[in-house]
Order: C-alpha cells, then structure tokens, then sequence
C-alpha cells in the first residue's frame, strides 16, 4: 500500500500580493509556500504512514525549484518524490494540468489499497478542479472535502464536509481524496528528517518520460491541450481608502454614528 | 451518432444543474436560474433546468418561475443523495444526447465535486466559482468599464482572441469572470473550441429574480431516459448529518463584525463585545482565519479566501490587520469600518471609516453610540 500526494508551490497570499502594472501577478516578489490544503493532504498520508507503515510519495508539477518543496515534505517524512516538469506542460488549465498529472501518477503506478491525496484547492487559482480531474482521468472514485479518514482493510471511511453538515462515505481503494485543513495540523519536519531528506529519491519526469502515456497528447496538454483560454485578465479598481477618524474617545465613537444613520447605513 | 463536442453548432440551450439536499431545491439554484435566464436571452436560446433525485418533479415547477422553460427531471432511487459516481454518470449521459450550449453548477461543495468531474469526462473547460457572466459585448463592455482598470481602448478591442494562433470572435461565447489570489486579480475565461461551455458559479452572486407564477405554471417538465446501476457506484454514503447547531449565517447577513488577532489578550471578552455591537446592528459575528485556526470561533464564522465571502451592508473589522487572504473574502462590502491599534494595518487601506485605537477600548463606546443614534432617529 502507498499513498500519493499530489501538492502544488504557491505564493504565499498571507502576506500582501504583488501585482505589475500590466494587471499580471510578479510572482518574483513573493514567497512561496506549500499550498496550505496539500500540506493537510501530506499530513494525512503521513499519519497512516504511522499507522500502516505504508509508502508516501509526493509528486509536483512545476518548475525546477519546486524541488526544494519537495525535500521539505521528504523531511517531514515522506519516502520519494517526483517533479513533473517540461516545457510542453508550460500553459496548461485545470483540464490539461490533470492530464499531465495523472500521467505522473500513472508512471508511478496505482494498485488496489493505494490512495491518491490532493489539497482542496490551491491559494492562487482557488479552483478545486485539477483533483476531482485527476481522478476522473484515473478513472478513480473521488471523495473531495475529506475532514477526516480512516482506513478499514481495502476501504476507506471518509467524512466529507458539506456547508451545512457532513457526509460519511465509503470507498474501496484505490481512490483519491481531496483534503481540507479541518483534517488534521501538519507536523514540522524534524532535524533528523532534514538530513535524511537528501539522500531521499527525487525523480524527475519531463514529457520524454511521460510521453508513451495515452494522456498525453499535444491536443489535451500544455497551452494548446487546454479548453480553456484566458480572454483577459484585470485589476479591478482600488477602492479608494476611506476616512480615518481622530482620536478614539466616544466623541469619535458619536461622529461615526451620526456619519452611518446621516447615510441611512443604520 | 458519436458525442462531437467540438461541432459547435450542434450545440444549444443554457442549463443549470438545480442541486436539491433532501428533496429541497437549493437557494443558489434560484439565483443561477435567474442569471441564466438573461444569458439564455441573450443567446436567443431556451433556459432549462437539469433536476436529479429521488421523486423531485413536485419540485420542478417553482424553477419556471425564476425563468426556466423547461426542466428536465431525472428520478432514480439512487439519486436520492448525492454521489458524484451517479450524479456524473447521468448528467454526462443527458448531456451527450440533449447537447447544452452552456452548463452552470452552483459552487457548493456538491457543485464543486460535480462540475470538474463532468467537465474532464466530457473533455471540455470548466469555469471555477465564477463572480460575472456574459454573453452580450455590449453589456459585457460596460462591466469591464466599470469593474476593471483596464485602459478604455483596450475593452473596445476585445472582440476577438487568439485561439490555437488564430482569431477567434468572442460575441457567441460565455464570458466567464472570477476572481483569483483572493481578488487581486480578476480573469474573464472563455471556452472557445468545445460545449458545452461549464462554470460553476458562486453562491449569493448572482441577484434572484421576483418569482412569476405563470411563468411558473407554463414551465415544461421533460423526463430524459438515462440509465443507472448499483453497479455505477463506487463509493456509499453511509449517513448524512446536519450540524447540530444552527450555523452562523454569514452569506445572508447585512451587518458582520468580525474579529481577528487583535482579541489575543482577551478571547472572550473581545468576543462578546462584538457579538453586543452586532446585536445592536442586527448581525452576526464573523472571524478571520487566524480567529479560527486558533479555535476561538468555529469555522462556520471565517471570512475569507478559505472561508465565506461575504458583502454585507457594514462590515466592522475589530482587531483585523487585513492579510489578503481576509480581504478577499470581505473587500465588496457597501461600508467597511475598521478598528485597530496599528495605524498602518492594511485593513485601513480598504475600510470606508477607520478609528485607530484598542478594540476593547472602542468597540463598547461604538455600541453605546450606534445605540444612541438610532434612539434619535
């Protein structure tokens, strides 16, 4: 049994974002982190590591750096990792992103017991696409918004959170869950983990290694594979900033009152 | 005949998938019915509702009123609760042989199972939690105007787009806009070469039309054949709970006071002096995330990039620096005031009426003050 993490390098958006004039994100500007959900869904394939021993793999698709991403979650314990990485990915939608990557995951090989784990959704794009994506590519069951999970044999039990309850639900393996932050807290990767980090496999696949795969095709990859296009991306308006007040007494407290009730806010 | 989603032509009609929970319609099915209408209108095309469930067609009827002339019903015992095996399976089916031109799916966390499921089994581009839809240039043009910093001449340009190197002519497609790093950036999204053209859309967005009895009473109910096995399922729902306490309304709400860091010193204090300034303003209490990771409130009340976002009448930030993870989910607020120590916090930057002082401090005075204006009124 292995679980398979699919993880993603993003800016941070906790702190303040950089935008260029031309309405494009200067990424160049901004830290990058670990997309916060995946660091859930890492979390959670670790935890039945505990329990099961099992194998954890984390695999990413992006540039060359995200290496370094990679070998913060094998010292937080995971086994292996792979970089998915090309210039024919470059350009790719939520539809052409999961293609590529349930290549990889192929490449890798899913097996009965195995489990697939995704974050939610990323921070920069906010789709929570490319997992349920992948697991149709996969032709795999999904469970998406999994806030916990428990493992019985061959099945999985999943609660997977609704906006006004929850769902319990269960899967046969293998399958793919995406993962939300309500599941548990990331652990820290440990000194010894650090260390050991580097003599952990990285393996990169770039399109030659991919490329027999039935997935990938230049009509369903990359730019040109994604269905999707961009008409125009914007800024929207800065609202302009507003009053700020003097003081902060009641007599302060009593002019905003009288401002809102003279609008009829209140 | 095979399914060819990229002969466009074949393709026509705006539907809507109307999520039903426990045999109840959904309100965001009311609002993407609404809105579809319009887009339905402008296409010159009829608006149909796609409803799955067990024994929902007494249901159906109410979606004419906000504007669909048809729905289609498809009944089956294992449509009774949702799992994305079924649901997927039977919409990809009904719409390879009925054959939409556009496909929208409320961003519920059953829509957003949904919708990227259908849209790779179907091999065409899907739209994440879209904020604006367009069909018409010209309206389309105006929001851009309004909505968008960008330079006039180019909005007038935008009738075209390069698409695998060639131009292509947007006036036929859905523009689909939504934002992305928590509204600082904002892209409209077409699907030029495949149907049908899927979004999902965001909840509480889009404005619900008056409800029109006869149009309610005119509304067709079509039953598409489809079919569907244990044997099409892979996984059980083995229970569905509501949650035991009423949750926080957030969505619905005309005045938030929400609370963030800036409550450390006193948790529960600071939060029961903005639960009292909410109940004089006839609100609710709101979080940021920082309030919820912490476990001061529960995750119903975060506002936010990974919370709610919400657009109230007057949203009062106590104790809230304004990462932009939070503004994201709070910046389209009519009022926003603020109140912090640091007077340099971003929150400041977007809020309409700042007082820069201590929250504890502030927050009972502004109560006592609010309560007196309305006295006077």
């Amino acid at each position: 049994m292995k679980v398979i993490v699919c993880v993603k390098q993003v800016p941070d958006t906790s702190g303040k974002v950089a935008v260029n004039p031309d309405g494009t994100l200067n990424r160049a500007s901004m830290e990058t982190i670990t997309n916060p959900d995946d660091m859930n869904a890492v979390e959670a394939a670790l935890k039945l590591k505990d329990e099961t021993g099992c194998k954890v793999i984390v695999v990413t698709m992006g540039p060359p750096p995200a290496e370094g991403m990679l070998r913060e979650l094998l010292a937080m314990g995971a086994d292996e990792g792979y970089l998915i990485s090309g210039r024919e990915f470059g350009g790719s939608d939520t539809y052409a992103t999961s293609q590529i990557v349930a290549a990889g995951v192929n490449k890798i090989g899913v097996e009965k017991g195995d489990i697939v784990m995704c974050g939610r959704q990323a921070i920069d794009g906010d789709t929570a696409q490319v997992g349920p994506q992948i697991a149709e590519k996969l032709h795999l069951p999904q469970v998406t918004y999994a806030a916990d999970i428990h493992k019985d044999g061959d099945d999985i039990t999943v609660k997977r959170m609704l906006e006004d309850g929850y769902m319990t639900i269960k899967v046969k393996t293998p399958c793919l869950l995406t993962c939300i932050k309500e599941l548990n807290q990331p652990r820290y990767m440990s000194v010894g983990g650090i260390f050991e980090a580097y003599s952990k496999p990285v393996t990169v696949l770039d399109y030659e290694a991919l490329k027999d795969d039935p997935l990938i095709d230049p009509t369903t990859i990359g730019l040109k594979g994604s269905p999707t296009n961009i008409l125009v991306s914007f800024t929207p308006p800065q609202k302009g900033a507003g009053m700020m007040l003097e003081g902060a007494d009641m007599g302060t407290c009593e002019k905003l009152a009288g401002m809102l009730a003279a609008k009829h806010i209140i | 005949m095979a399914f060819n989603n990229t002969d466009l032509a074949a393709f026509k009609d705006v539907w809507v998938f109307c999520e039903q929970r426990e045999g109840k319609l959904m309100p965001t099915d009311f609002e993407l019915i609404s809105e579809g209408r319009r887009l339905a209108d402008e296409l010159g095309v009829d608006l149909c509702g796609l409803l799955l469930g067990d024994n929902v067609e007494g249901i159906a009827k109410e979606l004419g009123g906000y504007g669909a002339d048809k729905v289609y019903v498809c009944d089956h015992s294992l449509l009774k609760v949702y799992t994305t095996d079924a649901y997927a399976k039977v919409i990809c089916d009904v719409i390879e042989e009925l054959k939409p031109e556009a496909f929208l799916i409320g961003a519920t966390n059953i829509g957003r199972d949904l919708g990227p499921r259908c849209a790779a089994r179907l091999h065409t581009g899907l739209c994440a939690d879209c904020t604006h839809l367009d069909v018409d240039m010209g309206i389309y043009k105006d929001f851009l105007h309004e909505a968008s910093t960008l330079e006039d001449a180019r909005i007038d340009g935008l009738n075209t787009a390069m698409v695998l190197g060639e131009k292509h002519d947007v006036s036929r497609d859905l523009k689909m806009t939504r934002p992305a790093f928590g509204g600082h950036l904002m892209a409209s999204i077409i699907c030029p070469r495949f149907r049908p053209t899927m979004a999902t859309v965001r909840p509480g967005v889009m404005k619900k039309r008056p409800f029109d009895q006869a149009k309610a009473d005119a509304c067709q109910i079509i039953k598409p054949k489809f079919e569907l096995s244990e044997s099409d399922l892979n996984t059980q729902v083995t229970e569905v709970v509501k949650a035991a306490k009423k949750l926080v309304d957030l969505i619905g709400a005309d005045f938030i006071v929400s609370v963030g860091r800036g409550i450390s010193k006193d948790v529960e204090g600071g939060i029961k002096l903005a639960e009292e300034l909410a109940a004089e303003l006839g609100g609710v209490v709101g979080g940021s995330r920082a309030v919820i990771d912490s476990g001061w409130l529960s995750a119903d009340h975060q506002v936010g990039q990974t919370g709610k976002t919400v657009h109230p009448k007057v949203y009062v930030a106590l104790g809230i620096s304004g990462a932009i993870q939070h503004k994201a989910g709070m910046q389209d607020s009519e009022c926003i005031i603020a109140v912090n120590k640091n007077d340099s916090a971003p929150i400041f930057e977007i809020a309409d009426y700042g007082i820069c002082g201590d929250l504890f401090k502030v927050t009972p005075m502004l109560t006592e003050a609010i309560r007196a204006a309305k006295a006077a009124k």
